[in-house]
């Protein structure tokens, strides 16, 4: 465990030598945001001035602003940043080759590492944010109960590994291709639309949500969040968290599968 | 100037990307089918949008597809030519690479904006023309002539602004080497380039017009082709919002250059 939390330490220092690209990050980050809570205004004025329904879907004005406030910090608690890249680059590189040989496991080598810059961002993007939620203070809803709130944290942290099992997997794809940005890219929209990032999942047609649940998308974003505002609890709570530890599981033995995989074919160039 | 020289070197320039796009094949269709599901993407997010209400401000379901089909043809004809290129000027720095693009007997800038070519770029623009012309077909709407090289002339003026602030931005990479962040982020803002101007207020819509002219960028050739402009003034306003960026980044340009140390050597 020792030298895992050394690989921490060190990496928490190299990302804070990025910290002024984590503060441009967040700071150009907010400016969607605050375009999405705009238009939202517009669509709940329009709503409200020719229907006299204050509602969307299920949301209040207040809770769909407070929707993209939380979308905007579960991502940062959780986002794969630039792990992706190079893990790919590691692997077309060959600089994995000197992990075969050390007694350090590559893949939670990197999880410290995914967990330093996702630690070193908050401590930058805390600002911005902090100052940007305190402006829409009045929308924001606080947690639906404590319990809620507990597992909403339980939930993003589950959230954070299938993060990282599902961006490390999809690295292991240098082992064969030269080009893996692509497949990323392609994963990335999926999940861009189905973990909610552009809008809750349940102000869609039931029938299109259903279908997105039988994906792990729903689990990367959407779920803590409605577990924070108390629009998933008991039965469903539980199942839900049950289902999102599974594909946590399964995204991990894929990686691993990769990994294996990988290696036999791996060549070590310019290694 | 010798225009006649420029094209003729354009002419290589464009040769070489060709070449360099016919040895990725593969690479090169996936980059294409990447930017077709974020648009396809963009739009799924207007009809869910439209699911809960019926406009946008004065804005209908199809006139913002068509704003959505117009944002994408700028953006992509603007990447055809310009992103690339924009993107690479910091590692040209970084590297030192730049020396010997200073050194061609040509303009530096007009080396370093047009060096390679995006080609996958212009076969997703036609992809935002094809939503444009179904949005106007569902309208039950055609565009005249007039109304048609409006918009296409309008949308070089919102190509214009993109390229000069982006290479403005890129330019910073002659004061930090860690400028390629802060060229991504102004990718961010073309998010704001696709929703209806009608959205926004106060300062925001302010700022978003008058200083970085996202709400203008797409919004006024959409307005045009729509047949949706309420005032010339916003026509006159892009133009010379196009023009000012023009000069800024110009001007941007000339004070960074006479910046440049090149590296190690």
């Amino acid at each position: 465990m020792k030298k895992y939390r050394h690989v921490l330490n060190i990496g928490i220092q190299n990302s804070l030598t990025y910290r002024f690209n984590f503060l441009a990050r967040s700071l150009f980050g907010l400016i969607p945001l605050l375009a999405m809570v705009y238009v939202w205004r517009t669509i709940y004025q329009g709503n409200s001035e020719t229907k006299g329904s204050t509602m969307v879907g299920a949301y209040t004005y207040a809770e769909m602003v407070s929707y993209y406030l939380l979308t905007t910090i579960v991502d940062a608690l959780t986002a794969v940043n630039e792990d992706d890249w190079q893990i790919a680059a590691d692997v077309k590189d060959g600089n994995i080759s000197q992990f075969l040989l050390k007694p350090i496991d590559y893949l939670w080598y990197r999880f410290c590492l995914f967990l330093s810059g996702r630690v070193t961002y908050m401590a930058v993007a805390v600002f911005p944010v902090a100052i940007f939620i305190a402006c829409l203070h009045n929308y924001f809803v606080l947690p639906h109960d404590v319990v809620a709130f507990a597992l909403f944290l339980f939930s993003v942290m589950l959230t954070a590994m299938l993060q990282f099992f599902m961006s490390y997997t999809m690295a292991m794809l240098a082992f064969w291709v030269l080009e893996v940005s692509t497949f990323i890219f392609i994963l990335f929209a999926f999940e861009y639309l189905a973990s909610g990032h552009l809008f809750p999942l349940d102000i869609l047609p039931a029938w299109l949500e259903r279908i997105l649940y039988f994906t792990p998308f729903p689990y990367q974003l959407y779920f803590p969040i409605s577990i924070y505002m108390g629009k998933t609890s008991g039965n469903e709570l539980a199942r839900g968290l049950v289902i999102q530890f599974a594909w946590v599981c399964a995204m991990y033995l894929l990686a691993r599968f990769a990994w294996k995989r990988g290696i036999k074919k791996y060549e070590a160039v310019g290694g | 100037m010798n225009l006649k020289r420029y094209f003729s070197i354009y002419a290589a320039l464009w040769k070489n990307s060709v070449t360099r796009e016919t040895m990725f094949k593969g690479n090169f269709l996936l980059w294409i089918l990447v930017e077709f599901l974020w648009f396809g993407l963009q739009l799924t997010f207007i009809g869910v949008l439209y699911l809960h209400t019926d406009n946008i401000g004065s804005w209908t379901k199809w006139q913002v597809v068509m704003l959505v089909g117009a944002s994408h043809f700028i953006q992509q004809i603007f990447q055809a030519f310009f992103l690339v290129n924009c993107t690479n000027l910091s590692e040209l720095v970084r590297t030192g690479k730049l020396d010997f693009l200073v050194l061609l007997p040509i303009n530096t800038r007009f080396v370093v904006s047009f060096r390679q070519v995006d080609l996958g770029a212009f076969v997703n623009a036609t992809s935002g023309a094809a939503v444009i012309a179904y949005a106007a077909h569902q309208l039950h709407y055609v565009p005249t002539v007039a109304h048609i090289l409006g918009f296409l002339g309008l949308c070089l003026a919102g190509i214009v602004i993109h390229y000069s602030l982006m290479f403005l931005l890129a330019t910073i990479s002659f004061w930090t080497v860690r400028a390629q962040g802060i060229v991504w982020g102004y990718y961010n803002l073309f998010n704001i380039a696709r929703l209806p101007d009608e959205a926004f207020q106060g300062p925001f819509r302010a700022i978003f017009t008058f200083a970085i002219p996202m709400l203008l960028v797409s919004n006024v050739p959409a307005r045009v082709l729509t047949n949706k402009l309420e005032h010339f003034s916003s026509v006159l306003l892009l133009l010379g919002m196009a023009a000012a960026c023009f000069v800024v980044s110009e001007l941007g340009w000339r004070a960074s250059l006479r910046r440049y140390t090149s590296a190690s050597s």
